[in-house]
């Protein structure tokens, strides 16, 4: 993961989860807090509006959105 | 054309409030509103069962529609939580509305289950005269089964809604519906014959978030419409965060979202025609308001249905 993209994906977990901390790019971020299910929508929505892409329902597995780290390497595959 | 000419519904009288709720559960009672918008829910009696609710539900639907149930010529009955694997609650429900020999259908459904139902009796409507379609629930036993799941556990509900669909016009037209099944997520939501709920809470969040909107746009698109000429929009009652989730997606504000959730919780099948119901008595639509009411769940299953007064 480039420190670009880390760094905007980092914005966008602190800014759904509320929380100021940066997460460990290989940290569960359902594990450690800073997404439930709900701020998993909002932050979905973020990547796809920061990205400027849209993520298929087929592409919607929460598992790609564990950790920093899985969704760099699902929006790399993207072309992101 | 089809068209709705009448809501009704049950809800037992026993409250489940949060307070009681958190004591069994030994968590925060305001941790439970947070979460997900319930501060009580209906819990039926032991002796109660789904065709039972669903009876008195068709019952008050049938007086608020001036229709005798010797009108019915067919039953439809949606329920998850039905005591057997044969037969299913759809027939007597029809025996205990003095309508044996009159087709009834069961549809095995959770959350969507009331929506389908809709869609089809529109549908078949013309071929069968008056259709009575009813959702009933004993979700609340499936919620606190064990092994506990808390966040499961504060969700459901017991209660029963239902309608009358004619082939006639006028009333609450039904304009069109789009259904989808896709048994991908079987697993990800689903109650077997033993145990609780057992619940994906993300993947089933994410893809309602997603699906709802969507299904929602394609039966307004198709018929030159967009959210702006709702009235109301009328949502399965799964989670009130859910449904803020779905608004904000369509940038509709929230109060055009009706909601119920607070006080009945998670009915699954029956919280649709619950809501409609209640929806119908307190913000009767003036003619030409367009209604959509949507839903989704176990399955996956989603869908719309777009109506209007006439």
């Amino acid at each position: 993961m480039n420190e670009e993209m880390q760094a905007k994906l980092a914005a966008i977990v602190r800014r759904v989860s509320g929380k100021e901390a940066d997460p460990d790019p290989e940290e569960s971020l359902f594990d450690s807090g800073y997404l439930d299910s709900f701020a998993l929508v909002d932050m979905v929505s973020e990547i796809e509006r920061e990205f400027g892409l849209k993520i298929p329902d087929s592409d919607l597995n929460p598992r790609r959105f564990d950790s920093l780290n899985r969704i760099a390497e699902y929006l790399s595959s993207r072309g992101a | 054309m089809a068209a709705i000419l009448a809501f009704g519904r049950y809800l037992p009288d026993r409250i489940l409030d949060n307070a009681e709720l958190a004591q069994m559960l030994n968590c925060d009672a305001a941790g439970i509103v947070d979460s997900c918008g319930i501060e009580e829910r209906r819990i039926a009696a032991p002796e109660e069962s789904v065709a039972d609710l669903a009876e008195r539900a068709s019952r008050h639907c049938l007086e608020k529609a001036g229709v005798d149930a010797g009108q019915i010529g067919l039953v439809i009955l949606s329920s998850g939580s039905s005591e057997r694997r044969f037969p299913g609650p759809a027939s007597q429900l029809a025996q205990q509305l003095g309508l044996a020999g009159v087709p009834a259908i069961d549809l095995p459904f959770a959350s969507a289950g009331g929506l389908f139902g809709l869609a089809l009796a529109a549908q078949l409507a013309p071929a069968y005269g008056l259709v009575l379609v009813a959702a009933a629930e004993k979700m609340s036993g499936a919620g606190l089964a064990e092994p506990l799941d808390r966040n499961v556990a504060i969700l459901f509900g017991d209660g029963a809604g239902a309608c009358v669909v004619s082939s006639a016009h006028g009333g609450l037209e039904i304009i069109d519906s789009v259904l989808h099944s896709d048994g991908t997520y079987t697993r990800d939501l689903r109650l077997e014959f033993t145990g609780p709920v057992q619940m994906s809470g993300r993947s089933v969040i994410l893809q309602a978030s997603r699906r709802i909107p969507a299904a929602i746009s394609e039966v307004l698109g198709r018929n030159g419409l967009n959210q702006s000429n709702v009235r109301v929009f009328l949502l399965h009652q799964a989670n009130s965060n859910l449904t803020e989730r779905i608004a904000k997606a369509m940038t509709v504000p929230s109060d055009r979202f009706f909601s119920n959730i607070r006080r009945y919780g998670n009915t699954s099948s029956a919280s649709l025609l619950i809501a409609a119901s209640e929806w119908l008595e307190q913000k009767p639509p003036e003619k030409g308001d367009w209604a959509c009411l949507a839903a989704f769940g176990a399955g996956f299953h989603w869908g719309a249905v777009l109506v209007r007064r006439a």
